[in-house]
């Protein structure tokens, strides 16, 4: 009877430990919906700088924001009409298209500040490795990237692979262009799997059922359909955004990603991708995010990363970016002037 | 559900030839005809694709038969028709628009919880999210509008506004401005079938509002899903591809 007792005691607390604060749903799940915000100041690697230190000071935090905030302040002031139009093929600087102007920080939404889990403000979102930088890429990795990099250059408005030699040159046909400047994907891994912040349109919206999550990234308006309890597609269906199932373990919501087509939007990895992704209520207002990747074609060994997600009272608006993508056409054409230019170069 | 409103969770999808032609209308030739000796033929860019070009016959989901569109607006029509291959935006995967994402020859799906009501459509991965707490008029124009849903009784009402002038209904040319504002209502028939209504009002190019009706039907198979269709990727040697370093034949 006492021994009674105590149970019904300690799973009491341990209730309260883990729960009475979070929202639930009518079956007692945790309620994972709502709006989220992941813009964050925190990168995905810890710069080096920081060695081995996984949290900053409040004394660092409030360094890091204030250095964005002055970042923002500067790029925010109102251009001088008396300036003079920039050097004929830009400034030779390596920015977007010879730095004649691109983003300023209307554009860019990159969070405030660094995120805090369990009270410490992190250093990069990568958690393991512990060094908080990638692990080894294998030979096979190597051999890709320096495959990338001989197609790619600062971009100082010339046609450097016809003067080089290099055919096919990167932009020769659509399909050899970046999956968000066709409209296909966000930029950088924000639909993911594993989401991870961008330089903007940074809201995700999560809408949970007792057998399906939906995952709507606002770029691009990729709902993500999670089966909760589902199986994997056989292996001929792929997705672009993979194949994700999940599945409850204790309160997290597991979200397991297979079944990758070849162009992922994790930045390097290929169609053996895995993503295993962690959905955890904190409190009422944020979810822990969590993520483990494996691609055994890329990295030689699994990483993983923590983002803390708040919540927001924003709303997404349509990103309806292939129906507005008149650069992209500017692009291939830009290009293909550009090469005439080279060609009467070579030829002289 | 536990708040004591209909579930309309599910995969849902149409059966009728709205996405053709929304008014009543016999089978014809072609999307896109031109005349011919003894009556209309098929427009020469779509001639090959032979009886899978040809356009299946409707009673119609308007009701009245046909949508009453004033004169200068009917000649857009009829020209929008003429230049179908050039004008519809679903030929370059342009997201659809409110009500043509319902009936489209694709799945959707709806995701609903307690406070929340969630559209997933296949076709070109176009979503809606339907605000319980009406935020205003629309900040800016979009594709497929805000949405603003409110229950009577069992049935799911759903005002759409903010619409730019780009969408279309079906693929046969008709057009409406950016003043549209359509009013959606959701009832369910049978556990299986929902009744689907809605009525559009959009002065500046019809005489009075009208209304289209169809059912909604669940789709059973046990691995019922969306699939992926991002289309984008295959228009674009259509829009694009003029541009490649080598065009292909055209």
């Amino acid at each position: 009877m006492i021994m009674q007792v105590r149970m019904i005691a300690m799973l009491a607390m341990a209730g309260a430990g883990w729960g009475a604060e979070i929202p639930r749903t009518p079956d007692g799940k945790p309620d994972l919906s709502g709006t989220y915000d992941i813009a964050t100041l925190t990168p995905l690697t810890r710069p080096s700088s920081l060695g081995e230190r996984q949290s900053l000071t409040d004394a660092e935090a409030k360094t890091l924001a204030d250095q964005a905030k002055a970042v923002a302040a500067a790029t925010n002031k109102a251009s001088d009409p008396n300036r003079k139009a920039p050097p004929a093929g830009g400034d030779g600087s390596e920015g977007p298209a010879g730095n004649v102007g691109g983003y300023n920080s209307l554009w860019v939404d990159i969070g405030e500040g660094a995120f805090k889990v369990d009270g410490k403000w992190r250093t990069s979102i990568l958690i393991d490795p512990p060094n908080g930088r990638m692990p080894p890429a294998t030979a096979e990795a190597r051999r890709l990237g320096a495959e990338r990099a001989k197609m790619s250059r600062p971009n100082r408005g010339d046609a450097f692979w016809i003067t080089e030699g290099i055919s096919p040159g990167p932009y020769d046909d659509p399909e050899m262009r970046p999956t968000a400047e066709r409209c296909l994907l966000s930029f950088g891994s924000g639909g993911g799997p594993p989401m991870l912040p961008v330089m903007y349109n940074n809201l995700k919206q999560l809408v949970q059922t007792k057998d399906t999550l939906v995952i709507l990234n606002e770029m691009v308006h990729d709902a993500r359909v999670v089966r909760i309890n589902g199986e994997h597609e056989p292996p001929e269906i792929r997705r672009w955004l993979g194949d994700s199932i999940g599945r409850w373990e204790g309160d997290t919501l597991v979200v397991d990603t297979t079944n990758f087509n070849d162009n992922p939007a994790l930045n390097g990895a290929t169609r053996n991708l895995h993503v295993i992704e962690r959905f955890k209520r904190i409190d009422g207002k944020s979810l822990l995010y969590g993520f483990t990747v494996e691609d055994p074609t890329i990295w030689t060994k699994p990483w993983s990363g923590e983002i803390l997600w708040p919540a927001t009272d924003q709303r997404i608006f349509e990103y309806a970016c292939h129906e507005g993508n008149y650069s992209f056409g500017g692009i291939l054409k830009g290009a293909r002037l550009l090469e005439a230019e080279a060609e009467k170069k070579v030829k002289k | 559900m536990a708040n004591g409103k209909p579930d309309f969770n599910g995969i849902w999808q149409a059966v009728s030839s709205a996405h053709f032609d929304v008014e009543r209308h016999m089978a014809r030739h072609s999307l896109m005809l031109r005349d011919g000796p003894h009556g209309p033929l098929p427009a020469v860019p779509v001639l090959r694709l032979g009886a899978v070009g040809a356009v299946p016959g409707g009673m119609g989901v308007v009701e009245g038969g046909m949508i009453p569109y004033k004169p200068d607006a009917a000649k857009l029509r009829d020209e929008n028709r003429r230049d179908w291959l050039d004008r519809d935006p679903e030929i370059k995967c342009y997201l659809p628009g409110v009500p043509r994402a319902t009936y489209m020859p694709f799945p959707f799906q709806i995701v609903q919880n307690q406070a929340q009501f969630f559209f997933a459509y296949e076709y070109a991965g176009a979503v809606r999210d339907i605000y319980f707490k009406d935020p205003g008029p629309a900040e800016t124009d979009s594709w497929m509008g805000q949405s603003v849903g409110k229950w009577e009784g069992d049935t799911l009402v759903v005002e759409v506004s903010g619409f730019n002038d780009q969408t279309w209904f079906d693929r046969a040319g008709t057009h409406h401005s950016s003043g549209l504002k359509v009013v959606e209502r959701y009832t369910y028939l049978t556990p299986n079938h929902v009744q689907y209504e809605a009525t559009m009002t959009d002065p500046a190019v019809f005489t009075r509002p009208w209304k289209i009706s169809l059912p909604l039907y669940r789709r059973m198979e046990k691995d019922a899903r969306l699939m992926d269709f991002k289309c984008v990727e295959f228009v674009e040697e259509l829009v694009f591809g003029e541009h490649r370093r080598k065009p292909l034949p055209r």
